[in-house]
């Protein structure tokens, strides 16, 4: 117990005495919280569009003054002709283009249907699909003011978005952040905690010593479980009093399965860690792990968008189940029983990954 | 004259041999290897296949409350479209707790009166939808999908019994460059841009801190090597690794991942020639400003590669961010590349938008490589 106690002391004090490691471990985490949350929005807003008005009747001009009134439009800008309206698009100018036939109010007089041909850049088709979503509820106003009659026979839809009524995308974006950044930080710590013994040739000095295999690893695993788990912790703070995201799960559950999380984030990295022979396969070993730990979570782009195999694929992923805990228990109050379905995958990952682990260091030791 | 050559060719050697010291380095620890090759090919296959913003097929309930023909023909269209992948019920109880724990990520009802709302002249809705907010952009997606099915369907039955539509103003949408609206277009060009960020600035600067850690940089220092030369002959080997890579992604993109290449590989190598300016710089601003393996990666990590990936606009729209992060993406270099890169793939050449690209670009290294220079003395600090 003593000898396991001076080995997470020393451990500690490898990884806090360097006053920049101190900083670099702290710091940039939190003001990556600050910055990517104001960042990661896929609501859209300020959008650049440009416009080839063709027509001179009144309704051209009608369309034209609705939808400048939009929230979502950055900026429009008047064009002169068709060639530039595809310069426009072709540098990224403009997202949207919207171009109105001479005949487009004589048809509407005339009672035809008339049309407005809309240019979208497909390089941003994500903004473009939800931009043109605005622009044809425009449309439908419009034509309700034209044509009343239709509103009587065209039916409604009640819309209702649960757990985050305004569709805040902060609400979501800010527990993911909270389970990405902690998990970052905790594997790079313990990736290179062993790798770095093993460059400086210290390593065997530590096998050599009366400490025992798993006493080493142990030693190893504390500093990045306080690491990840207090870095967890600020954050989840910083979203109930910084972002005022409502928490309605349990705290208790949450840090429970925060501590398991990081657990098996660990394990992930002392695999890493007793594979590689110096820091800086260490660190690209772990690099090349947390992208696609970060891309297979759910945290850029829904797990369920994803190909079957790569869904199963993700099944494996710590950072997948930990951000279903999160997201759930701020939002939607998630049951203990939600909470233990996805903790024990965490757990199966961890004793996976930490008996390798062990069995590797164990393996370098004969 | 005479002396003035034999400085010149000295100047050469030197920096072929750094080169040469630095390449076989690198080729021959297998990190580099997996950084270099392997990991570009994981990571393009995963924002062709796993990252991918095109919906379909989300699973959401329908409940039925009632069994007229009407209704039960508008649930049948929920479930024909290939955005929903429904699953039925008679009571909203039943889908809703599925909603909670995430099966579902929400559900249509059509209540008991849908008949008599549908025919009154009532303001109340036909349908309730319902979505889970917790991810805002499928949310989005449902309430928008979920509209269109109805308004369709309600087309459809207008016709059937003889109601005709008075004429309307209507939207033709066009989708430029990509118009089967597939996320991968524009989402693998993009994965080229944090590729390279990963080999420019993460390599460089683990290699050159490494070499300050080890001392090693001392014992080139007291070389008769020039600080221009060092610098030189430590980023050559990095530029050519990058470009490299480049040529793979580029090859796999579209061969494999089915991304168009319209523009001209001219374009193409000096966009991303121009990027490795800064890339580089980066890494080695940071590994000489940390002298740190641990601290480089940590910065590299969260300077280089995180604001690649979330501040480049690959992702995000830059232009929906608070002007104040907006400011901050035009120093990432990344947001600039990204732009140049899609543009490169799917438009084809726009040379006003590249040479405004590559100029911003260039312009960020050179600060970059400013404050290195600045902060590189050639002595010992003791």
């Amino acid at each position: 117990m003593t000898r396991l106690k001076a080995q997470i002391i020393k451990e500690l004090l490898c990884l806090l005495r360097d006053p920049k490691s101190r900083v670099i471990l702290i710091l940039p985490p939190l003001m990556q919280l600050l910055i990517f949350s104001y960042a990661a929005t896929l609501e859209v807003s300020n959008v650049d569009m440009v416009l080839l008005n063709q027509d001179s009747g009144q309704w051209s001009q009608e369309v034209i003054a609705q939808i400048s009134a939009g929230s979502f439009i950055g900026s429009i800008e008047t064009l002169a002709g068709p060639d530039e309206l595809r310069q426009a698009i072709d540098e990224r100018k403009a997202v949207i283009a919207l171009h109105f036939q001479p005949d487009f109010s004589r048809n509407l007089l005339a009672d035809k249907a008339a049309a407005i041909q809309v240019l979208l850049d497909g390089r941003r088709a994500n903004t473009a699909q939800i931009a043109l979503r605005y622009l044809n509820s425009i449309v439908s106003r419009v034509n309700e003011e034209i044509q009343p009659s239709i509103t009587a026979v065209m039916p409604k839809a009640e819309i209702r978005h649960w757990f985050n009524p305004n569709l805040n995308y902060q609400w979501f974006i800010v527990p993911a952040l909270v389970g990405t950044l902690a998990m970052t930080s905790s594997l790079i710590v313990c990736a290179l905690s062993i790798a770095r013994e093993r460059e400086l040739g210290t390593f065997d000095q530590l096998l050599v010593s009366p400490a025992k295999p798993l006493e080493i690893i142990i030693g190893k695993m504390v500093p990045a479980l306080i690491v990840g788990s207090g870095l967890g912790c600020v954050m989840i703070g910083a979203g109930v009093f910084i972002f005022s995201i409502p928490f309605t799960g349990s705290l208790a559950l949450v840090l429970g399965s925060l501590v398991t999380f990081i657990l098996s984030v660990v394990g992930i990295g002392l695999m890493i860690s007793s594979i590689c022979a110096t820091q800086q396969q260490a660190i690209l070993g772990t690099f090349s792990i947390i992208v696609p730990l970060i891309l297979l979570s759910g945290f850029a782009t829904p797990v369920e968008n994803m190909p079957e195999v790569l869904q199963i694929v993700a099944e494996a992923n710590p950072l997948k189940h930990f951000l279903v805990i999160v997201q759930g228990s701020f939002l939607k109050g998630l049951s203990a029983e939600m909470v233990f379905a996805s903790v024990w995958p965490m757990l199966i990952i961890f004793s996976v990954t930490f008996s390798l682990a062990v069995a590797f260091i164990k393996g370098r030791l004969q | 004259m005479e002396t003035r050559r034999v400085w010149k060719s000295d100047c050469f050697r030197r920096i072929f041999s750094l080169i040469r010291k630095e390449s076989l380095q690198a080729v021959r620890d297998p990190s580099t290897i997996l950084i270099a090759f392997i990991l570009p090919i994981i990571l393009l296959f995963l924002f062709a296949y796993a990252v991918s913003l095109d919906v379909r097929q989300i699973r959401i309930g329908v409940v039925l409350e009632n069994d007229t023909p009407e209704a039960t023909e508008l649930a049948a269209a929920f479930g024909a479209t290939r955005y929903f992948a429904v699953t039925p019920a008679r009571h909203r109880h039943e889908v809703a707790q599925m909603v909670v724990s995430g099966e579902l990520r929400g559900f249509i009802a059509i209540p008991q009166d849908f008949d008599a709302r549908l025919s009154a002249n009532t303001s109340s809705a036909a349908i309730q939808v319902i979505t889970d907010g917790v991810s805002p952009n499928t949310a989005n997606f449902i309430s928008g999908y979920a509209q269109g099915v109805l308004g369709n369907w309600n087309a459809a039955r207008l016709s059937r019994i003889g109601w005709e539509s008075p004429p309307v103003i209507s939207l033709e949408p066009r989708f430029w460059f990509n118009p089967e609206i597939e996320s991968r277009r524009f989402l693998v060009p993009g994965a080229i841009a944090i590729v390279m960020t990963i080999i420019g600035t993460m390599l460089t600067a683990l290699v050159v801190a490494r070499e300050w850690e080890r001392g090693t940089y001392e014992a080139i220092i007291s070389t008769p090597i020039g600080r221009i030369e060092i610098l030189l002959g430590k980023l050559l080997p990095y530029f050519g690794l990058g470009m490299g890579a480049t040529v793979c992604c580029t090859i796999l993109a579209t061969t494999l991942f089915d991304v168009p290449l319209r523009g001209s590989w001219l374009a193409l190598l000096s966009l991303s020639g121009c990027f490795l300016v800064p890339a580089l710089g980066q890494g080695l601003m940071i590994s000489t400003l940390t002298k740190n393996q641990f601290v480089a990666a940590q910065a590299a990590l969260f300077s280089g590669f995180l604001p690649a990936f979330m501040l480049s606009g690959f992702l995000y729209e830059i232009d929906s961010m608070p002007i104040l992060l907006q400011m901050i993406t035009r120093i990432v270099p990344a947001s600039y590349f990204v732009a140049n890169l899609q543009t490169v793939f799917l438009t084809g050449d726009i040379w006003p938008q590249f040479f405004r690209g590559m100029a911003a670009m260039l312009a960020v290294g050179a600060v970059f490589f400013t404050i290195t220079a600045a902060k590189t003395h050639k002595r010992l600090d003791l």
